[in-house]
């Protein structure tokens, strides 16, 4: 195994781990006896990005942009209908099942809830070895294997015989990093990893993905709708409003210098303590709330809600300008 | 009432010695555990901390909503206003619910009745605690769905409330928490179920419409929040306060070895990058607290007195204390130098 990895990354140095282009993930609306197709959820819509090895990239945005989607869609827990998404050189949008099953092995997920993502009747032991299993990767015996992705993870080893309640929620969320990383992956999907656990906690199981990165030159889709976690382990940011990609590029220039407006409504309204507060600082606050996926507005999905409309938003959906160092999808960077 | 409430040292409310048991399968825990603070009118006192720690327990016992028989309200004393609330009859305590007291929750789809349109419970809550007729409280309850700033006051107040976004339901808990103008609002995480953009609409919104003297106690785990709202902080850890000061004490001087932990690890927007500063380990369950002080365990200070005794609440400067035996050590370092 560890040689096709090798030569995979020699053939192709300088394309990205992951190529993403113009992805569609829409969610038919059916109605009626006949289940007729209605219309449809355009949960994630012409979605263009790409991420090279050993990199993090971001995602954020509010609930229901679709940035979940994304992922499990990337992972395939959702079928694409269109676009592709290129994994290593191999497009996952067209992959067969038996195809998707070997790369299975290279791309993982963490979910948002550690504890409904493992199974209660299963062991740590189990759980954690059961993809080796799947995959003939186990070397030595299955508890030794085991043993060492615990202490990968900062837990006891002597726990593998324990069952998920019999932990806490930081510490079910380290049992699904060790299922993560226990097939040796290139890529990880993080779905919102930290926002179930405690504030105190949530720090640990940050640094212990940013060493496991390091460690094991993983790569990074890092989801969450907390820009603050995000700047911290993301090196490049992408951020989605409705279905689409509005900006990307490198977490401290969007940060620092947001130039959607969706972008600097969505900063201007996160807490930032020791800074200035909301009332004190500059006024972007956007006004109403997301539109439905179902029906989203016509031209830029953001001109309802945005301050710097123009004549042209509403009639004409922006393509993604290049601005510097980053990708904007409006008509203000053409 | 409000000139009996000045006579009681200016304070609207002053919780005292709070203990609140809960008697499970398990066995009896403390959920609060002598816990006091006080609220001046017009302060918005914010009880931070994780789940687990007390606080929506804290909230929840001012007025006397703690789920019977399981939780018992076990000492203390909490005084409104002037009342001990703890002493007052239920009918009394009914007039000051909604009326004088006020609750805006975390969940507006569990808060609001599924079954009634938003008019009818707004109307009716205005009508319970006012003399009014049905058309007036109408008018005034649609007044007030257009200052939380729903669109088409008239015609949502015909509407059910799973017929709303998360975000209006909330903007109608807050209107009906407001209407009656009571002098204390309890908001129990009132934006985490919230976006962010939505959230500093609701911050906006509660800090335009409260009347000037008005208190809100604020309970939330989020220090983003408790900057953008609070005047003064107390600092839940373990069922007891660790930590209380004003909002400039507790976030440029901290004191508590917890306190200092939690805003030295909380990843910033900007500035400082990289690994971010952990407290070790995790917050004990309440049959497992340590002797002592709840938080040795984890403390990077902790000394042999810490388990012996439950460090006093020190004053460390004017109107700051600390539970903590190194507070005056602490207090005038940095946080990030733990």
């Amino acid at each position: 195994m560890a040689q096709i990895i090798q030569a995979d990354s020699i053939s192709a140095p300088p394309s990205p781990l992951l190529d993403v282009k113009d992805l569609k993930t829409w969610f038919p609306i059916q109605r009626g006896i006949f289940s007729k197709i209605v219309g449809h959820v355009r949960a994630v819509d012409r979605v263009t990005f790409s991420i090279q090895k050993g990199e993090t990239l971001g995602l954020v945005g509010e609930s229901g942009c679709g940035k979940t989607t994304l992922g499990r869609t990337l992972i395939g827990l959702e079928t694409a209908m269109e676009g592709q998404a290129l994994f290593n050189g191999r497009d996952l949008v067209t992959l067969s099942s038996r195809e998707r099953r070997h790369l299975r092995r290279q791309m993982q997920i963490i979910f948002q809830d550690p504890l409904s993502s493992l199974n209660p009747r299963m062991n740590i032991l189990d759980i954690v070895t059961e993809g080796i299993a799947q995959f003939k990767m186990v070397e030595g015996g299955r508890e030794d294997h085991a043993k060492r992705l615990m202490a990968e993870v900062g837990l006891d080893k002597e726990a593998i015989y324990r069952y998920p309640h019999e932990f806490s929620g930081g510490q079910r969320q380290r049992i699904n990093i060790a299922r993560a990383i226990s097939l040796r992956p290139d890529f990880i999907v993080c779905d919102e990893p930290v926002s179930a656990l405690d504030v105190s906690v949530q720090a640990q199981v940050i640094n212990l993905l940013m060493d496991l990165r390091k460690s094991h030159g993983l790569s990074y889709l890092f989801i969450s709708h907390d820009l603050s976690v995000v700047s911290n382990i993301a090196g490049r940011t992408a951020v989605m409003y409705l279905g689409t990609i509005v900006e990307q590029g490198p977490t401290s220039d969007i940060i620092e210098d947001p130039l959607h407006p969706y972008t600097k409504a969505l900063i201007a309204a996160v807490p930032d303590p020791g800074k200035a507060k909301i009332g004190e600082r500059e006024e972007r606050l956007v006004k109403g709330e997301t539109p439905s996926p179902a029906a989203p507005p016509s031209g830029c999905r953001f001109h309802t809600r945005c301050p710097d409309i123009m004549d042209i938003c509403p009639r004409v959906d922006p393509p993604d300008f290049s601005h510097e160092t980053r990708l904007v999808r409006c008509h203000l960077y053409k | 009432m409000m000139v009996e409430g000045k006579a009681h040292n200016g304070r609207l409310l002053d919780v005292e010695d709070l203990i609140v048991t809960f008697e499970t399968d398990e066995g009896i825990f403390r959920a609060v555990d002598g816990v006091s603070f006080a609220i001046e009118p017009g302060e918005v006192l914010g009880l931070v901390g994780e789940s687990g720690c007390g606080k929506s327990v804290t909230a929840l016992s001012i007025l006397r909503l703690i789920p019977g028989p399981v939780g018992k309200i076990a000492g203390g004393k909490i005084r409104f206003q002037g009342k001990d609330l703890l002493e007052l009859p239920a009918s009394k305590l009914h007039n000051i619910r909604g009326q004088e007291i006020s609750m805006i929750f975390q969940e507006p789809s569990a808060a609001l009745s599924p079954l009634h349109r938003v008019g009818r419970q707004l109307v009716e809550t205005i009508r319970l605690h006012r003399k009014m007729d049905k058309k007036a409280a109408w008018e005034m309850a649609r007044e007030w769905l257009a200052k939380v700033r729903i669109p088409d006051p008239e015609e949502r107040m015909y509407a059910y409330p799973y017929q709303l976004s998360g975000g209006m339901q909330q903007r109608v808990m807050i209107a009906m928490a407001l209407m009656l103008e009571p002098a204390l609002i309890i908001a129990d995480e009132p934006t985490t179920a919230l976006d962010v953009t939505i959230q500093a609409q609701i911050f906006k919104l509660i800090r335009g419409l409260k009347r000037k003297d008005t208190s809100i106690l604020l309970i939330t785990h989020d220090m983003g929040v408790v900057w953008e709202m609070c005047d003064r902080v107390a600092v839940m850890y373990a069922s007891r306060i660790a930590e209380k000061g004003t909002l400039e004490q507790i976030f440029n001087a901290p004191a508590h070895p917890y306190t200092r932990g939690l805003l030295a690890s909380i990843p910033k927007l900007t500035g400082a990058k990289g690994k971010l500063k952990a407290i070790r380990g995790q917050v004990p369950s309440p049959f497992e607290y340590p002797s002592g002080c709840h938080f040795r365990d984890r403390c990077p200070h902790a000394f042999d007195r810490c388990a012996a005794e439950v460090p006093p609440l020190y004053e460390v400067q004017e109107g700051h204390r600390a539970s903590c035996f190194a507070a005056h050590e602490l207090v005038g370092k940095p946080p990030e130098a733990e």
